[in-house]
């Protein structure tokens, strides 16, 4: 049943759950049923969702140890890929439409807002990530480089999270639960490495 | 309720007219939606624009009503009028004490027949940076000072927020000490501008709002304005005020609108009115500069933000 057969012939479903939400968005933007502050409400959500995505592909590696779960492995570029999607999507929300490409604005918010800093990092460092992410490039890069590379995916998160923290005026256990999971992944990783050191080689 | 000639005041109109308009579903409906629920507002132009700009617009009924902070009902902006449903704004008082001649809680249709109720349009900045164009009704927080009777060593006013968890769902949460508090500098108070509000559009204040009587501090950012206050104490130091112990480094006390003085959040050079695609220049005191910029006039406003 979760074999990485069948796992791979789920992908273009997963591929249509994943991406309809941005579909849905940008109806209801366009035909203006996304509320009373639409431009908000459309980086709202465009944000929250890559940052599940982002923590799903963190948690497909952990699950991935178990047994049973092993072959789920085969999604994690297609949600890492979607996070990247929804990131850029986010980041253009933000730039066009909020700040109508006002560069020298959003280069001063960039700057001088904590939150908006964390989460353009974050967003920096996906840029590699996506871009290393077809098999020819891991090939040509050798697995061990690209592994390396991918690391990034850490500060990522823990970047777009605290995006995420900074950005709550008040009752911030939705992003600390966020936090919350991604150390325990983090912690799982370290763990194994000083547990198993040969699996790091 | 049989009422002579001589007691009908605006505000007395509106109450009727409500009555009149829940005898009817269809109406009462109708008065939602359609624009001549709004009508009365149109012969009031004087007061209507005087503190308008020619390019501020109205905000519709649903936009205020629908997206707006208060944390008593939830942290979103659409929870409190999800939310707010069970709150029972009747009947209501409203404690007066600290430096006074004589501490003693007010009945709220007491203070509202000694009061002259008249309609406000106002905008209204949040310090997240949008904004709003607002019909209140209401009268000037200095009628209600003068009833109170304040000593002359009273320098301040604050205001308190009821506490009803069970009627305020966010308040079973420890999202910021309960209950809120806000306050003013006595010469901020009894500006004229500064209003305590029982309505909007022409409606008694809706639950979400502020229901049955909220502060409107027009050249302030929008969490100064207190709503569903019962509450008033007269003080010689500058009181605590809720959002301002959360987090000082983020909100001052005074917490006037300005461009100049960046928020870590949110720039504060420009705003979203709401209904509107392109952001706007925010205003130095929202355009209220001409009223109320000599209160400031010896203060540093980037230290006392």
């Amino acid at each position: 049943m979760f074999s990485t057969r069948n796992f791979n012939r789920s992908k273009p479903v997963l591929f249509i759950l994943i991406l309809f939400p941005s579909l849905l968005w940008a109806y209801q933007f366009v035909t203006g049923n996304l509320g009373v502050n639409p431009i908000e409400k459309l980086m709202d959500e465009l944000g929250l969702m890559a940052l599940r995505l982002i923590i799903i592909t963190l948690m497909i590696t952990t699950l991935s140890n178990i047994k049973a779960l092993k072959s789920i492995v085969v999604f994690r570029r297609m949600i890492g890929l979607f996070a990247f999607y929804y990131v850029c999507l986010h980041f253009s929300t933000y730039i066009v439409l909020d700040h109508f490409l006002d560069m020298q604005f959003i280069i001063q918010d960039i700057i001088k807002r904590p939150f908006i800093t964390f989460g353009f990092i974050s967003f920096l460092f996906l840029i590699p990530l996506a871009i290393t992410s077809t098999n020819n490039i891991i090939k040509r890069l050798g697995f061990k480089l690209w592994k390396k590379i991918h690391y990034l995916i850490y500060p990522v998160a823990i970047l777009a999270s605290m995006h995420f923290y900074v950005l709550v005026r008040a009752d911030k256990t939705e992003p600390v639960i966020y936090m919350g999971i991604i150390i325990l992944l983090l912690l799982h990783r370290i763990f194994k490495r000083l547990t198993r050191p040969q699996l790091a080689q | 309720m049989k009422i002579l000639s001589s007691e009908i005041t605006p505000y007395k109109t509106y109450l009727n007219r409500r009555k009149f308009i829940k005898g009817s579903l269809a109406s009462a409906l109708l008065a939602t939606v359609s624009p001549s629920a709004f009508a009365n507002h149109d012969n009031n132009s004087l007061v209507y624009n005087k503190y308008l700009n020619e390019n501020d617009k109205l905000n519709s009924y649903e936009e205020i009503t629908t997206y707006n902070n208060f944390y008593e009902f939830g942290t979103h902006k659409k929870h409190p009028h999800l939310n707010s449903g069970n709150f029972k704004p009747r009947p209501w008082t409203i404690k007066i004490d600290g430096l006074v001649k004589k501490p003693q809680t007010f009945d709220l249709e007491k203070i509202l027949s000694n009061v002259t109720i008249e309609d406000r349009v106002y905008r209204l900045r949040c310090v997240e940076a949008w904004s709003m164009v607002i019909p209140w009704q209401g009268f000037q927080l200095s009628e209600l000072i003068k009833m109170a009777e304040p000593l002359s060593s009273a320098k301040y006013v604050q205001f308190v927020t009821v506490f009803r968890p069970e009627e305020m769902p966010g308040q079973q949460k420890r999202t910021i000490i309960w209950p809120y508090r806000e306050g003013l500098r006595m010469d901020e108070a009894m500006n004229p501008l500064t209003i305590l509000a029982t309505g909007l559009y022409g409606h008694e204040m809706p639950n979400q709002n502020g229901a049955p009587i909220r502060l409107v501090v027009p050249w302030k950012y929008g969490f100064k304005s207190i709503k569903s206050i019962v509450e008033i104490r007269f003080l010689d130091t500058q009181p605590e005020t809720s959002w301002e112990t959360l987090a000082p480094w983020e909100y001052g006390f005074y917490a006037n609108v300005n461009p100049n003085v960046n928020h870590p959040r949110w720039s504060q050079g420009t705003e979203r009115r709401i209904g509107e695609f392109k952001r706007r220049e925010t205003l130095m005191f929202n355009g209220y500069e001409e009223e109320v910029a000599h209160l400031y006039k010896d203060l540093d406003l980037t230290k006392f933000y």
